[in-house]
């Protein structure tokens, strides 16, 4: 009850802010639903998308990255690459603070690394090709590379790399500095309080290093389990913006045409989610490319993009989706065919021998999409059984390769070698781990071409390996790609400038302003 | 047993509750024939609203299946669940209580301590927690339905043997040196029936509305399509698309609603104490 008064309270100071002149107007409270609840707001200990969505308001990373994933400054004002493409020289911006006012240094910028290293997979693939980081001074780091990596500017977004304060984090043991609950960073807004399975609150850092920004002065993540809930809570003006995912797609049509409702697909971009399903090639029918090219065939994911996604996002053509660079759709193409996928599980010789489907657990549009899937491979006379699970049983169903047919999506993060590769080199089969390689593939040719596309250089040699990768698992199929996925943001017009970047909400309210 | 039609079918909710169940029962068992479809094919356009189409009179729900042909094979395994979770339930029940009854003492404790067990926590939620544990499978919703059904039984049967057994028909009984087994299977049991007879019904009344709640929530076998299911499917639509939700919902009504009646008719036919002329 106090809380609602306070929320009220709230609204009403954003209401009453006073009205400027020009634009942007400064001033105003944001609520925005956060779903699930995150585990931890400390980004370099856990990268969970709701934990990134938070505090990519507290932490900043070296570069932002636009919709077309140019990058732009932000820790880092300047950037510049040697001759050899290996040394790359970052200055970075002076007169920045931690929300504590120690000063950001270089220091920071090492230490963080050093971190990440331990705590952040992604990172510490993502840093493979360094060989040596150097700060000449307080505000110069330069890498060094063991050889050029083409992708190497596209690691610095704050989710990838969040700066982490050295002054509150060495020498102690980082599970349980007392930070992690209120996480200190360089970003717009300041860690304020968490009522666990309420709200989050985070307010204006006074002293942000873009003079003027933020423009808000408060916003709260407001947790609220239940999707339809969170569908009420837009209508009735509990809350004004819903993250992309934040409510179920059949709610999406109804909610803009709601009064001053604006939506957009922007703000994914970086992240590129790709949804596929995880084909076990180890054993049994699947083992068999015929078996999994008429999967391919089997499913109508016309239906599923315009039934089950409301007709959002884009039917995959292969493991990129086609905002990733060098993506080609010059590969084989697998329309709905249940006829061919007939003939082709004839010719492999299947006998509707039983293979087990493990959908996902994120809530309806997942558990419809299983039971689209089913049907549509039941049609062409294969023998399905669901297996019911929750998300940390299918997990680890996935990890522990128990499965035959697996739904999923993943983050690309904008290149071949950062987002791609990992899930289907050989290197990357790796028992008890979810994200890697988890159906077995194994090609020698396919290791060889990322491997050689991650540090080839110019673009055009790396656009041509890549292209070539494609068109190869493509023609293999070790995992049914389904749909670009897009999560629409919804949101009241009144907030402008929300999605300036690639990354969208996950970057933070820092441009953010209310217009009222 | 004539005596017990006759007045079976003199009460009125006993034969609505008969027809009612009778009606059940024929479409689970021959409506899948008529409409071989599957009701998890997709066989019209999403969210079709009822009366609007003959080849679907009930319309479709969100991913355009047949509403009216999920109804029929929902019917199955409503009932089934509900009649084999009950069996089972009375399997285990019965001779629990008989036993508890006829010995008393020490075994009568034991056996009741156990049963308390059982009672002490909410039916419901040991369904779900035991759902959970063994993964969502018609044969797990079986078990843990009975799991949670049983003891009731094994309490009314523990009373009817325990005032049973102090008649001089079982006296008889024992002074002509019958076994204990040979007492209670063809001296009290028998005669202990009836009650019996009135819960089970009830009991499958609730064993089917245990299963849709269970489905509501996401336990129900994900390959078996089942009212608790439709209603759990479309409960997040429901401002867009009542049908989905209502059709089934009346179904789940109307089957618990003629078991419940066809259980006070049993009760008003078998029940020796409710005067029949009189009423």
């Amino acid at each position: 009850m106090p809380k609602r008064v306070l929320l009220g309270l709230f609204l009403a100071c954003g209401l009453s802010a006073p009205a400027l002149a020009q634009e942007p107007k400064t001033g105003g409270v944001i609520n925005a639903v956060i779903q699930p609840e995150p585990p931890g707001l400390m980004l370099a200990m856990v990268q969970n998308g709701p934990v990134q969505m938070v505090s990519g308001n507290i932490f900043e990373g070296l570069l932002r990255y636009s919709p077309k994933l140019e990058p732009l400054p932000e820790l880092a004002e300047s950037w510049s690459v040697s001759e050899d493409a290996k040394t790359y020289t970052f200055k970075l911006k002076k007169g920045v603070t931690w929300h504590d006012g120690k000063p950001f240094t270089a220091a920071d910028v090492l230490f963080s690394i050093e971190m990440l290293k331990q705590t952040h997979a992604r990172a510490r693939t993502n840093l493979a090709q360094v060989d040596k980081i150097e700060t000449p001074d307080e505000h110069t780091v330069v890498f060094t590379l063991k050889q050029p990596f083409g992708p190497f500017l596209g690691i610095f977004e704050v989710g990838s790399m969040p700066m982490v304060p050295k002054h509150l984090y060495d020498g102690t043991d980082w599970k349980t500095n007392p930070y992690n609950n209120a996480p200190i960073g360089t970003g717009p807004f300041m860690f304020k309080e968490w009522q666990k399975g309420s709200f989050i609150r985070l307010v204006k850092n006074p002293n942000y290093h873009e003079k003027g920004k933020p423009y808000l002065d408060e916003v709260y993540w407001q947790i609220i389990p239940d999707a339809a809930a969170r569908s009420v809570a837009y209508e009735t003006g509990k809350v004004d913006v819903l993250p992309g995912g934040s409510v179920e797609n059949f709610d999406v049509p109804r909610l803009s045409k709601l009064k001053d409702t604006c939506v957009t697909g922007a703000g994914w971009e970086f992240f590129s989610p790709l949804a596929w399903l995880w084909l076990n090639n180890r054993h049994g029918p699947l083992a068999d490319k015929r078996v999994r090219q008429a999967i391919m065939y089997a499913i109508d994911r016309d239906f599923a993009k315009d039934v089950i996604w409301n007709g959002l996002g884009k039917v995959a053509t292969g493991p990129s989706a086609s905002t990733i660079k060098y993506y080609t759709d010059d590969v084989k193409k697998y329309p709905y065919d249940p006829a061919k996928a007939k003939a082709l599980l004839k010719e492999a010789g299947y006998k509707g021998e039983k293979i087990r489907l493990l959908p996902l657990a994120y809530g309806e549009t997942w558990q419809r999409w299983g039971e689209a899937v089913k049907q549509n491979l039941q049609d062409v006379g294969m023998t399905i059984e669901t297996i019911a699970t929750d998300v940390a049983g299918g997990n680890q169903k996935i990890s522990e390769w128990d499965y035959d047919i697996a739904f999923t999506y993943l983050y690309q993060y904008g290149d071949p070698a950062l987002g791609v590769g990992r899930n289907y080199i050989s290197s990357n089969i790796a028992k008890g781990q979810v994200f890697n390689n988890v159906e077995g593939y194994s090609n020698p040719e396919i290791d060889k071409l990322f491997a050689e596309g991650a540090v080839a250089t110019p673009d055009s040699k790396r656009k041509e390996i890549y292209e070539k990768a494609q068109k190869i698992l493509v023609e293999d199929v070790p995992v049914a790609w389904m749909l670009e996925l897009q999560f629409p943001t919804i949101m009241r017009c009144k907030v402008k400038n929300l999605i300036t970047t690639g990354i969208g909400v996950n970057d933070g309210f820092k441009d953010a302003w209310l217009d009222k | 047993m004539k005596q017990f039609w006759k007045s079976m079918l003199k009460s009125p909710s006993g034969v609505i509750g008969l027809v009612i169940l009778l009606v059940a029962v024929s479409v689970a068992a021959f409506g899948p024939m008529l409409f071989p479809n599957s009701p998890w094919r997709m066989v019209q356009r999403p969210f079709l609203p009822p009366f609007t189409l003959s080849t679907v009179p009930l319309g479709t729900d969100a991913l355009g299946r047949d509403i009216f042909a999920g109804m029929i094979f929902g019917a199955r395994v409503s009932l089934l669940v509900g009649l084999v979770s009950t069996l089972v339930a009375l399997i285990v029940g019965v001779p629990i209580g008989a036993m508890a009854g006829y010995f008393g003492g020490k075994v009568d404790d034991a056996l009741m301590r156990f049963t308390e067990f059982f009672q002490t926590i909410p039916s419901f939620a040991l369904a779900i927690v035991l759902v959970a544990i063994l993964q969502p499978s018609i044969y797990s919703i079986v078990a843990s339905i009975a799991v949670v059904s049983w003891p009731p039984v094994a309490r009314l049967v523990r009373g009817e043997v325990l005032s049973l057994r102090t008649r001089e028909y079982v006296q008889a009984a024992v002074v002509t040196g019958q076994s204990n087994s040979w007492i209670i299977l063809r001296e009290i049991l028998p005669n202990a029936l009836s009650p019996v007879i009135v819960l089970a019904s009830l009991m499958v009344a609730t064993a089917i509305l245990l299963e849709s709640s269970l489905s509501f929530l996401g336990l129900g076998d994900p390959n078996l399509i089942s009212w608790g299911y439709m209603v759990g499917a479309g409960r997040t639509v429901i401002r867009q698309a009542w049908w989905i939700t209502v059709f089934p919902g009346i179904a789940i009504l109307i089957s618990v609603l003629g078991l419940n009646l066809i259980g006070e008719g049993l009760n008003d036919a078998l029940n020796p104490r409710l005067s029949r002329e009189g009423r």
